[in-house]
């Protein structure tokens, strides 16, 4: 196995044991490791999983099984930004595949794609329960609610 | 009949969120009167209250607790499912927002009732507003002493699967693995998370805690009908002209909800169908919406309360279309671990989809229900019998309309 050329800084080593301290069985704070992973790395690599692995002194085959499984987790590096539209029955009825297409053409990737400019990753997920504000999307940490085309225009245009 | 406001009534304010308004409105006294009570009497409140779960089992709370073994020595566990996934739902996210200290307290005396020391709060994911507006809830429920003094929190983040919803696997999640479901028995109360004995309940069961506590079971019990108390928050959404949630007693009847609540049906304005308890709720046709919304009266009307998210669809909603958009979330959530749900949930979205497509064959209908009833009841978790729900009475109640997009 080569060194790793990804580590933590001191700081979030602490931030990890920390972690680890809060649960009756410190391995269940790979969770929240991982969050912290792919904050700091961008996406999480095989030499991410291989390095969160030995925090936790679990097999890396375990921690790839545990970021195959979930979604929030990116294997590839992503955009700047995740645009995640969601397209469950709420928004579906309120007009979800007419945002998509429209995001689609907007940006000129497809869905599960990247800008060419590394600014967007377009997504299209399930039921983020906001079906009250149907069609809406999730952009990075924030929901965008009740979207028109106009207004995914704009959200658009403000990233960066 | 009309909103009763207990579980919302705090959400017009903008500081809702604050310990300063929460305790201006009255927080906090129950926990104060929980503290002189025996646990034993805390939980038989509870029981005398007749809430039931409002996550989606609809399981009586109080007998929950009271599953926890009685002389047990190690750890026990409360676990909150905050991990709001039910496609039509979104009343925990209201509650994580706009009062995270009714959680916070109902959790206070729950964990009393059971002798934890410790509860962990489950959230989504993709609930980040939620989870710092619940995470500096906590901080400052810590700094007034009503946290750390023999009761600490632990705020846990998701990290994007609707399985983890499922209390085994919202446990084994907890535990830092992928979100399997466990078989039952043991059940949780057994042997949970960590194997200790550990009740996992939802965010909105919780925070009913409180107000059962202050103003007695009698009073909670009598909002409700026979067999389960209190009111509930429906989150209402599709083609209605008020979409949102509303808080209601759990006899109100779903038309009720939609008319006099949710402003009526929109789109062409003419109701053709309506999901009454999330999407892995049967759906019921136009002429059957004069039920009550309680557990019981939802099983009686062969669908289910669950989480009360409603979907309403009016005449325009091409049914097979919905049943695709439903069939393609099951298919992408299966958890993989049962073969009867993990090939069955893909087969069916395909076949479904083929007739959307206008490629479906004569035999697909029968197919997709010889399919869907021969995995019922036969996988670890209730995953599956979720969707064979919809499977079923989708076909089963808009059978023509599936047959009209089928080449002769």
């Amino acid at each position: 196995m080569t060194a790793p050329t990804v580590a933590f800084s001191e700081a979030q080593l602490a931030e990890v044991r920390r972690l680890q301290g809060l649960y009756p069985d410190g391995r269940a704070a790979l969770l929240p490791a991982l969050h912290l992973a792919q904050e700091t790395f961008g996406h999480i690599s095989l030499e991410v999983e291989e390095y969160v692995a030995r925090l936790f002194d679990l097999t890396p085959a375990h921690v790839h099984e545990v970021v195959t499984f979930y979604t929030l987790f990116f294997r590839e590096p992503k955009g700047r930004h995740v645009v995640a539209v969601c397209h469950n029955l709420s928004c579906h009825l309120a007009g979800a595949p007419e945002i998509v297409a429209h995001v689609r053409r907007r940006l000129g990737v497809d869905v599960g794609e990247t800008t060419d400019d590394g600014r967007v990753t377009l997504q299209s997920v399930e039921c983020l329960c906001a079906c009250e504000h149907a069609p809406m999307m999730q952009v990075d940490d924030r929901y965008e609610l009740d979207l028109t085309p106009e207004k995914v225009d704009r959200i658009l245009e403000g990233l960066r | 009949m009309t909103a009763t406001k207990i579980l919302t009534r705090n959400f017009e304010r903008a500081d809702s969120h604050t310990l300063a308004a929460y305790r201006e409105t009255g927080g906090y006294a129950a926990w104060q009167k929980a503290e002189t009570l025996e646990p034993a009497a805390i939980t038989e409140e509870v029981k005398q209250s007749n809430l039931r779960g409002l996550g989606g089992a609809g399981f009586p709370t109080g007998t929950k607790w009271s599953f926890i073994p009685k002389h047990h020595a190690g750890p026990v566990y409360l676990v909150i499912n905050a991990d709001e996934g039910e496609p039509g739902t979104f009343k925990d996210r209201y509650l994580l927002e706009r009062d995270p200290h009714a959680l916070i307290e109902g959790m206070l005396i729950a964990a009393r009732a059971i002798r934890s020391a410790t509860g962990f709060v489950y959230i989504r994911g993709e609930y980040i507003e939620p989870w710092r507006r619940f995470s500096a809830a906590v901080k400052e429920a810590y700094d007034a002493g009503y946290l750390g003094r023999g009761f600490d929190v632990v705020v846990h983040r998701g990290a994007g699967a609707y399985i983890c919803g499922e209390e085994t696997g919202l446990i084994s999640s907890l535990e830092g693995k992928k979100g399997w479901p466990k078989l039952k028995p043991p059940f949780p109360a057994i042997k949970g998370a960590f194997g200790a004995p550990t009740i996992v309940n939802n965010v909105e069961t919780i925070c009913c805690v409180p107000h059962i506590l202050t103003r007695g079971a009698a009073w909670f019990a009598a909002l409700g009908t026979k067999t389960q108390g209190g009111t509930r928050m429906y989150s209402v959404s599709g083609r209605v002209r008020r979409p949102g949630v509303y808080e209601a007693s759990v006899a109100i009847t779903l038309r009720a909800l939609i008319d006099d609540l949710a402003g009526g049906v929109t789109g062409n304005g003419r109701l053709k169908a309506v999901v009454p308890g999330g999407s892995s709720a049967a759906i019921l046709r136009a002429d059957e919406i004069d039920v009550t919304m309680d557990v019981d009266g939802l099983r009686n009307a062969g669908t289910m309360a669950g989480s009360a998210g409603v979907i309403v669809m009016d005449e325009t909603v091409s049914i097979p279309e919905a049943l695709m958009v439903v069939a393609r979330f099951y298919a992408h959530e299966s958890c993989g671990q049962c073969t009867p749900c993990r090939e069955s949930t893909g087969w069916i979205y395909k076949m479904v989809r083929r007739i959307v497509e206008g490629r479906g064959r004569k035999d697909d209908l029968d197919t997709i229900l010889d399919v869907a009833r021969r995995g019922a009841g036969t996988t670890i978790c209730a995953f599956y019998d979720g969707a064979v729900g919809p499977y079923v009475s989708y076909i089963e109640k808009f059978r023509a309309e599936f047959e009209a997009l089928i080449p002769k």
